[in-house]
């Protein structure tokens, strides 16, 4: 039964911060996953809308309702 | 010829046979096929060969530093997972956690053996099912006309909107953190776990706001549909705040000793 597509980052803070840790023959680190916590914030700012952030109210140098 | 193939691991069962199952109904990462690794005492896990020189170290940090790979990958992860845990009681494993071969596959069940097998009880006839809570500020509301004959400046309309704007998005702050002890009180009545991620970053809240409350709770399955009425109906009528319940997803945020020892409510 495919529901909507879940939200990656919903996914991932499941894969990268849950899941059973195994002492395996290659374990990322914690400090590994926040690199790439870290790599990936700057991945999304670089591709996601300029729509502003929540505190961050525009502020119009011009403002038009005068 | 290229190297040898590495292993990489989705979940750890005891119900072999279930697991068997879930082989022919889907593939691992990059269409790999999945197979069965059992131990002497009855944990079998599902694995799939991955090439090893995208999955060793160097090349899986290249691959999860690629937004587009790393969700490929956690995307194939997860659909083997899901369609494990439909079957049967599974512990998922963590993003990319990959063995040279089925030789040591075996040999870390039988290590770790008291530990899944503790982990897998507890699991067992439950779901987790996430708890998200935004704070939304609301458009403020436009200024009250200023009474006749005072003169308002453009500036001083300016400062007051600015002032209203700003008050919206701390009722809404205060809100969203009344909504979210509210939710943690609920949802801990009816959970078994509770285990609090994170919250998430501004520019992966989806517009939805600002993410102040990330949590995932460990529910007896019996209980999932009263969890996700009673604890989303709560924000329902708040203004300035958003609540979202996810899932059922297999018990990922429970599948460590340190998520799910004395984290009991």
């Amino acid at each position: 039964m495919p529901g909507p597509q879940i939200a990656l980052i919903d996914l991932l803070d499941r894969l990268l911060n849950g899941g059973a840790v195994l002492t395996g023959d290659l374990v990322l680190s914690i400090a590994d996953v926040d690199l790439v916590h870290i790599n990936l914030r700057a991945v999304i700012r670089s591709i996601t809308s300029d729509e502003p952030a929540p505190l961050c109210a525009p502020v119009r140098s011009h403002p038009e309702e005068l | 010829m290229s190297e040898e193939p590495l292993l990489y691991v989705y979940v750890v069962g005891f119900d072999g046979n279930a697991l068997d199952r879930v082989t022919s109904l889907t593939a691992g990462v990059d269409g790999g096929a999945l197979r069965p690794v059992s131990s002497h005492r009855g944990l079998t896990a599902l694995v799939s060969a991955v090439p090893r020189e995208r999955f060793g170290e160097e090349g899986l940090a290249a691959q999860l530093e690629d937004l587009g790979r790393l969700e490929a990958v956690a995307r194939a992860h997860h659909t083997v997972v899901d369609t494990a845990f439909a079957e049967t009681t599974v512990l998922p494993m963590r993003l990319a956690t990959v063995y040279r071969d089925e030789a040591r596959v075996a040999a870390v069940l039988e290590e770790r053996h008291a530990a899944f097998d503790a982990l897998l009880r507890m699991l067992d006839g439950h779901v987790e099912l996430g708890v998200k809570v935004y704070a939304v500020p609301q458009a403020a509301p436009a200024p009250a006309e200023p009474p006749e004959g005072e003169a308002g400046s453009p500036g001083r309309a300016y400062l007051q909107r600015r002032r209203a704007a700003r008050r919206s998005t701390q009722d809404s702050y205060r809100a969203a953190a009344a909504t979210a002890e509210a939710a943690a009180r609920l949802a801990s009545a009816i959970a078994s776990a509770r285990s609090v991620h994170r919250p998430q970053q501004g520019e992966w809240s989806g517009g939805r706001g600002e993410n102040v409350a990330n949590e995932a709770y460990l529910v007896p399955r019996s209980e999932a549909e009263r969890f996700r009425a009673e604890v989303g109906a709560l924000a329902g009528d708040t203004p300035g705040v958003a609540l979202e319940v996810t899932g059922p997803w297999a018990p990922y945020s429970f599948a460590t000793e340190a998520a799910t020892g004395g984290a009991a409510v």
